[in-house]
């Protein structure tokens, strides 16, 4: 037996303990893991969810109906009609879908409005059975009215 | 011997206590070794059955009731139904011998230790009927891998323990622990004993990184690839009952068994047999599996000369002394 076969043994018996120093403190050391849907992780603050709709004060959209979302999009996914209501000056949107299965996120429908009145919403918990739900969100849906009831197309 | 109320009474609570003892075990010990494993491996392990996945296992082992076990068309129909069994019967009566405390005890033998170790070698018996009957060329090459590995473990497994029987000059479990009351446990007399007695269980348990029979990366399954549903999970109970009686004796020969203050003795006992199984659950996932002829060079090239030296030398001490 000469001293290389021992020292062999006794780095081998170092690099066992070295190995077992790593697992120990792999284990006491609390891993990344979020346990969803009890607990979420924090979004990042510029998250890009699919766009919404900006409200005002009153709760109505800023949304002018202009179209410039429409004609910057390059997927071809926003749909937004729109119409003056009575006694004011600037039209409002009646309908305003988006078709997020073919939406890139690229954000140009954001960059593009003139009166800001669309931004990224925070939702990202998105699942649903059918894909009509994302084929044709409304994004009018929780935004106040300014027409009558019977005026909303859809 | 007399059979009277009082021997029926025993028997039938040794039987209900050891069946609740290796159910239990397999229970906690599968959730442990699963919360251990996904800790290490920045996981999380099981936290939806029960509190804090508690009831996995029992969810687990209802699943596989449930669900249909496989005859192999080629199979040895007998020893393929045999084989799971004797590997679960021998554990289940091996630990008759093992006390928890001075009281707490369901047979005392002396020879209680020859019989652990007599039962424990059947292990190997049933893996090697797995491997055989199932006629399966991956179940036989783990089979015959686990019985080329018995005589590498067995024999230093033998020689680590005989210091221990010269110091305590018994082979009764119960006696042995009343031997180290009061002085030092065997663990440190005999250091270089315990820490081959390691290695050698963790061999005779067929656990990583000696693992060969088994060995999910080569082998499919191993010994077991054909058993499905309950059978497999009898090899399974079969395997975490041999790691509790492993570590039961490994407390009671070097760790002084019950012995400990302030706390009653079987906690002690607990304590220390936990203490053995978390340590080769560590061994798993921190070891990968070693080379068969490197195993096998290890048992025969180093355990056995060391222990046997380690032997000698303790023999011949007690000679002088």
């Amino acid at each position: 037996m000469n001293w290389s076969y021992a020292k062999n043994i006794i780095s081998g018996l170092a690099s066992l303990v070295q190995g077992m120093q790593v697992t120990m403190t792999t284990m006491l050391t609390p891993g990344p893991t979020v346990e969803w849907p009890r607990e979420t992780a924090p979004l990042p603050l510029r998250f890009r969810g699919h766009i919404k709709l900006v409200t005002d004060e009153a709760g109505g959209a800023k949304c002018i109906a202009c179209g410039a979302c429409v004609r910057a999009c390059p997927s071809v996914c926003i749909e937004v009609r729109g119409d003056k209501p009575e006694g004011a000056k600037k039209k409002a949107p009646t309908l305003f879908q988006l078709d997020f299965t073919k939406c890139s996120l690229c954000g140009l429908c954001v960059e593009s409005c003139p009166v800001a009145a669309l931004t990224y919403s925070r939702d990202y918990a998105l699942a649903g059975a059918d894909r009509r739900v994302y084929s044709s969100m409304d994004l009018l849906a929780g935004v106040a009215s300014p027409f009558p009831e019977q005026c909303h197309e859809l | 011997m007399m059979i009277t109320e009082i021997s029926i009474l025993r028997t039938l609570l040794t039987i209900t206590g050891i069946t609740l003892v290796v159910g239990i075990n397999a229970v906690f010990v599968v959730w442990l070794e699963r919360k251990v494993a996904g800790h290490m491996q920045f996981r999380l392990g099981p936290t939806e059955v029960g509190p804090a996945g508690l009831l996995q296992t029992v969810a687990d082992g209802l699943k596989l009731l449930s669900k249909q076990i496989i005859f192999p068309s080629s199979a040895d129909t007998p020893i393929f139904i045999l084989a799971p069994i004797i590997c679960l019967i021998p554990v289940f009566v091996a630990l008759v011998p093992v006390p928890f405390s001075e009281t707490l005890q369901a047979h005392e033998l002396d020879i209680g230790l020859l019989l652990v170790i007599a039962l424990g070698l059947l292990n190997t018996l049933g893996i090697l009927l797995a491997g055989w009957g199932c006629d399966n060329k991956y179940a036989l090459l783990g089979a015959s891998r686990a019985v080329a590995q018995i005589l590498a473990y067995k024999i230093p497994l033998l020689l680590c323990i005989l210091p221990v029987i010269l110091l305590a000059g018994t082979f009764s479990l119960r006696e042995i622990v009343v031997a180290q009351e009061g002085t030092m446990w065997f663990a440190f007399y005999q250091p270089v004993a315990f820490f081959m007695y390691l290695i050698a269980i963790t061999m005779e348990t067929n656990r990583s990184p000696f693992d060969f029979a088994e060995a999910e990366s080569e082998l499919v399954a191993g010994f077991h690839t054909e058993y499905s549903g309950m059978m497999f999970s009898l090899f399974f109970l079969a395997e975490y009952t041999y790691m509790f009686l492993a570590s039961a004796i490994a407390s009671i020969l070097f760790l002084g068994g019950w012995l400990g203050p302030i706390l009653p003795g079987p906690v002690w006992m607990l304590l220390k047999i936990y203490f053995f199984l978390f340590l080769m659950m560590w061994f798993r996932w921190t070891f990968p599996r070693v080379r068969v002829d490197q195993m096998l060079a290890f048992g025969w090239k180093i355990l056995l000369p060391v222990s046997l030296l380690n032997f000698l030398f303790t023999a011949g001490v007690m000679a002088v002394l």
